[in-house]
């Protein structure tokens, strides 16, 4: 079996990362998961958070994500997420931007109330909670952000 | 007979025009490539959505429970079309070939019975349907001041599109486009959205290349669907905004190509109807001074 698995980091308007890895640590829904050469095929969707590529030669790089999903496969992992940055990248003002997206999410899913069913507002707090959770595991403080109106 | 002197305003004048077109033809040239570049860029996420779709889709359609978003509201009477075009003219047919196919699209329906929404991106879409159709706009989303359509802009018309099923306003949501064939060929498209249209060929494909089948879903495979199925929309909104963006540079290339041919052409005639004419007129004086100098 190869030691190394294709990974892609895909956002919808390009391909951002195309590198040969060892391991991917992947913040699944579910819970966080690894992915190595010779993974079962999985599709599974990601929460807000961080994955982390080791490559060839056991280097990890960390990016940041706001959910999306990723396709397994025993020799390639494609990461499809709508915004991904590497971690140097991740400054505050990025992160502030995905928290007041996040807010903005709560606050419309709370708008729409009742027909939208309390599931909804649910995962929205919850993404609210994830991103939190992202900020400050590295080092963001995620109160700056202003709450949009 | 115009005189000389309008003859020469006048080549004048088509010569600067000339000379915009054939500046327009320049950056629109430079402009298909970076849509062209854009839209190569969004292909592998499309693509690999695409895939993933397919393999759920096809296994989840007719399925009890599937979601609306896939099963459709069991009704097809209301229709919501999205009409997709530019913020600018002067870009051949490019325009009223999608307005012509919605609106033969939205003719059809209401034969048919049938009640039709319309929603429009683009400044033109919206000039162009005003006068039939007004009473049935329900959202227009300027893009006038986007520079480049971006993923986010395509996110809030999904937005819009879903958040207005999720109401009830509709039952089925129709995008039109223009798909880029080539620099002198851009096809009108129409695409349907909602209800998801479940694609066998693809859906074998995935089966036949990568064993869709024999994936397995964390969470389940509805989870993943119902949480797909909005971006899938996204995503197809956004593929549709690029090659607009790409067929709309080609066609306003091919637009100012041609009217730089035809200003050439006009700048001929009046040169030579202008020479003529200076010749004319100099022959003449030149009668007039031997016919005066014999009569002496």
């Amino acid at each position: 079996m190869a030691d190394t698995m294709q990974f892609d980091l895909v956002s919808p308007e390009r391909r951002l990362v195309s590198v040969a890895a060892r391991e991917v640590r992947l913040p699944g829904t579910d819970g966080d998961l690894t992915a190595m050469p010779g993974h079962a095929a999985t599709i599974v969707t990601l929460r807000p958070g961080m994955v982390t590529v080791v490559d060839g030669a056991g280097t990890a790089t960390e990016f940041a994500v706001t959910g999306g999903f990723a396709e397994i496969n025993g020799d390639s992992v494609s990461l499809l997420a709508e915004r991904g940055h590497p971690r140097d990248e991740m400054t505050q003002d990025v992160f502030n931007e995905m928290m007041q997206e996040a807010h903005r999410t709560r606050q419309a899913a709370e708008a729409r109330g009742d027909d939208a069913g309390a599931e909804v507002v649910a995962s929205a707090v919850k993404l609210l909670a994830d991103m939190q959770a992202l900020g400050t595991h590295i080092g963001l403080d995620p109160n700056q952000s202003t709450v949009p109106d | 007979m115009p005189s000389l002197k309008d003859l020469k305003n006048r080549i004048g004048s088509v010569r600067n025009t000339r000379k915009i077109t054939k500046a327009m033809q320049m950056v629109a040239a430079a402009k298909l490539r970076r849509a062209q570049d854009a839209a190569e860029a969004a292909r592998p996420y499309a693509d690999r959505m695409a895939a993933v779709m397919a393999g759920l889709t096809s296994a989840a359609a007719g399925a009890e429970g599937a979601p609306r978003l896939l099963a459709g509201t069991g009704d097809d009477r209301r229709h919501l079309l999205v009409v997709l075009t530019s913020e600018r003219g002067l870009a051949g047919g490019f325009n009223s070939s999608i307005v012509k196919l919605a609106r033969q699209r939205a003719e059809e329906l209401r034969g048919e019975g049938r009640d039709v929404t319309i929603m429009t991106v683009g400044k033109k879409a919206r000039e162009q349907l005003r006068r039939d159709y007004s009473d049935r706009f329900v959202h227009h989303v300027d893009l006038s001041e986007v520079k480049r359509v971006g993923y986010e802009n395509a996110r809030s018309i999904a937005d819009e599109i879903l958040n207005r099923f999720a109401a009830g306003d509709y039952d089925v949501a129709t995008l039109f486009y223009n798909r880029f064939e080539s620099v002198i060929s851009q096809v009108p498209t129409a695409r349907q959205i909602i209800p998801a249209v479940v694609d066998d060929a693809a859906a074998d494909g995935a089966d036949a290349g990568g064993a869709s089948g024999l994936y397995d879903y964390e969470p389940g495979e509805e989870a993943i669907l119902a949480e797909l199925l909005p971006r899938s929309i996204a995503t197809q909104v956004f593929a549709a905004l690029l090659e607009n963006a790409a067929s709309e540079q080609g066609a306003r290339m091919t637009a100012m190509d041609n009217a730089t041919r035809n200003a050439g052409d006009m700048i001929d005639r009046l040169t030579t109807q202008y020479n003529r004419s200076r010749q004319a007129a100099i022959t003449k004086e030149l009668i007039e001074i031997i016919s005066g100098a014999e009569a002496l």
